[in-house]
């Protein structure tokens, strides 16, 4: 900052003196304590996924070391992921995105057709960003300059875009036996040492969003926007704008989940996303982001995403019957949501 | 008086079928303090919207240093020199302070990644200054945790930080106890003697007569008084005309009891 930019005011009451008016002392002297109070939200998160493993690994040892069981939980997992934290910041705009499974769908639908017609996958993967790009544009201008209510109008608009989907194809599915060969495969669905790639591009992903809601522009404007959106306004923040963002930013976000879970399977089918809406949303909040906007945390919601998903596996892999699942599902989000409202102070 | 910082001529507002200004001209020069006042409902905030461009006028214009402006909004407002720190002081609660001071205007490098570091800097520098700090909280303490007063310290110093030509101040002794209040006063004292220039927003006329230069008086839309610190003798004067002019017969009784409540 140059010297002339530095108003020339003095200090009221014209004393600078006190050790208080040198430099503000932090109330959390210890880096630990600080570090715990900044992170309460995601450090909650994870104590809660800590807890739920080690249940399952007493009930069943056995299972849960082998490496299988995640090997298989990191092939699946990615897909979720890269819905999951574009939703942080669509819940911290205090907004909701219920229209990713079709976005998932439609993206995906756009890179088997490529993919099917001999083109380079990469192409079908470009082809499918775009695809997640203008459809997540159409969704938020719709709720946004529609003045609509986010949580109706994306709705909707899952039903009208799986719709479209089904009328097209009319319930047939795409097999894509060319991909196994191609180079993008390798590069986004094989294995390295025995892990799934995927994870490693989606841990990338996190890790590039957490810092994007952190230490970026466009995720201060974010929180500012779902904090006080006449604050936002009146300080001359585009607060339309912001929120158009976050949907394309979903949009893209499922785009690319959808085509990887196209590249799992070697095959479109024209319900691919639908299975994701329940469990990304709870994901989202056992994560730790509140309902009311202006707060979340990305690596919360990640973890959030883990917890989630081994439920399914781990009540079946502790020797319960599949009829478990949705109980523990339920049983985790509560016991997370109670945990989150302990831990968070909502200031007005 | 020197140059005209920002000058309204004619403005005219409507709401649907109501008119909140009817026609107000209004400038301010540099280096002067002016009173705004009016009753409630006078247009005085609609008046402070236009001003800091959240809110377009129906008609009339806007000029800038005697240049006029097309497409008046909150950003080119600020871009104009012009700070607002509003009644209910725009804060995001959960946020920090930081984020606060610099909410639509962060201090980007790169590609928009914020320079976090000195953000702590110019926050701690800027809150120093004016006088609003504490050992209990830091630049990272969340809004919410303040009380009135230090919440108006991050609004005010949000103000101060861009050189502003033109801080309006939108009752800001509201609800702050003595020694905020003095704090505010010798704020707007010390930013006349730097050489720029306030909008000071009051309801409370005898805090505004005491720190204005000029006085403007607002009513139904209109400006009833446009008055000289030197025209105006005492604060009971301005009270006597403002009731002059809301109840221009006159109401029994009602100059002694004003005057007791004020």
């Amino acid at each position: 900052m140059s010297k002339a930019m530095e108003p020339d005011l003095q200090t009221p009451l014209g004393r600078t003196s006190g050790p208080a008016a040198k430099e503000w002392s932090h109330p959390s002297n210890h880096w630990l304590r600080g570090f715990v109070l900044d992170n309460r939200a995601s450090l909650g998160t994870l104590a809660v996924f800590i807890v739920m493993m080690a249940v399952f690994i007493i009930a069943n040892p056995t299972v849960f070391t082998t490496w299988y069981l995640y090997s298989s939980v990191l092939t699946t997992l990615p897909v979720a992921l890269f819905v999951v934290v574009p939703l942080v910041f669509v819940v911290t705009c205090d907004e909701i995105d219920l229209s990713f499974p079709a976005t998932m769908g439609f993206a995906s639908w756009v890179f088997a057709l490529v993919v099917q017609a001999g083109y380079d996958p990469f192409l079908g993967i470009a082809a499918a960003l775009v695809t997640g790009t203008l459809l997540g544009f159409l969704v938020g201008s719709l709720v946004v300059y529609g003045g609509l209510s986010s949580l109706i109008a994306t709705l909707g608009m899952n039903f009208l875009l799986r719709g479209l989907i089904q009328i097209i194809n009319e319930g047939k599915s795409t097999a894509l036996t060319n991909l196994a060969d191609s180079a993008a495969y390798k590069i986004f669905s094989s294995q390295i040492w025995g892990i799934p790639v995927q994870i490693f591009w989606a841990i990338a992903f996190v890790v590039f969003s957490a810092l994007l809601y952190n230490r970026h522009r466009f995720g201060a404007q974010v929180r500012v926007v779902g904090d006080n959106p006449d604050s936002a306004k009146q300080m001359g923040i585009d607060v339309k704008l912001v929120k158009v963002k976050v949907f394309v930013f979903t949009g893209i976000g499922a785009a690319i989940a959808g085509t990887f879970s196209v590249m799992i399977n070697f095959t479109w089918w024209p319900t691919a996303g639908d299975g994701y809406l329940l469990p990304v949303l709870a994901s989202v909040f056992v994560g730790g982001t509140p309902t009311w906007g202006g707060i979340g945390t990305v690596v919360g919601g990640a973890i959030g995403a883990v917890t989630v998903s081994f439920i399914q596996t781990g009540v079946v892999a502790a020797g319960l019957s599949g009829f478990y699942v949705q109980f523990f599902n339920g049983l985790i989000i509560i016991l997370s949501l109670l945990g989150h409202k302990w831990n968070q102070a909502r200031y007005r | 008086m020197g140059e005209r910082i920002i000058e309204l001529r004619d403005i005219k507002k409507s709401y649907g079928q109501v008119y909140a200004l009817g026609g107000v001209n209004l400038s301010v020069d540099r280096g002067e303090v002016v009173g705004l006042i009016g009753d409630n409902g006078a247009g005085k905030s609609t008046l402070i919207k236009i001003l800091s461009g959240v809110v377009k006028p129906t008609s009339g214009e806007i000029l800038v240093r005697d240049n006029p402006v097309a497409g008046w909004s909150a950003a080119r407002s600020r871009d104009a020199g012009i700070e607002t720190v509003f009644q209910d002081r725009a804060l995001a609660v959960q946020q920090t302070i930081v984020r606060n001071i610099f909410m639509g205007r962060e201090l980007t490098g790169f590609m928009g990644w914020l320079k976090v570091n000195k953000e702590i800097a110019e926050a701690s520098r800027l809150m120093r200054e004016i006088g609003f700090t504490s050992k209990v909280f830091t630049p990272h303490s969340i809004v919410g945790q303040l009380s009135g007063g230090e919440r108006q310290g991050v609004a005010i110093a949000r103000a101060i930080y861009k050189q502003a030509e033109l801080i309006i101040l939108d009752e800001p002794t509201t609800a702050l106890s003595l020694t905020e209040t003095a704090k505010v006063f010798h704020f707007v004292r010390q930013v006349r003697a730097s050489g720029r220039s306030i909008l000071f927003i009051g309801h409370n006329i005898h805090h505004v007569f005491d720190i204005a230069d000029r006085f403007v008086v607002l009513d139904r839309g209109k400006v009833a008084l446009t008055a000289d610190r030197s025209e105006v003798k005492s604060a009971e004067d301005l009270i006597n005309f403002m009731e002059d002019v809301a109840h221009p017969g006159g109401l029994p009784g009602l100059h002694e009891g004003a005057e007791q409540r004020a």
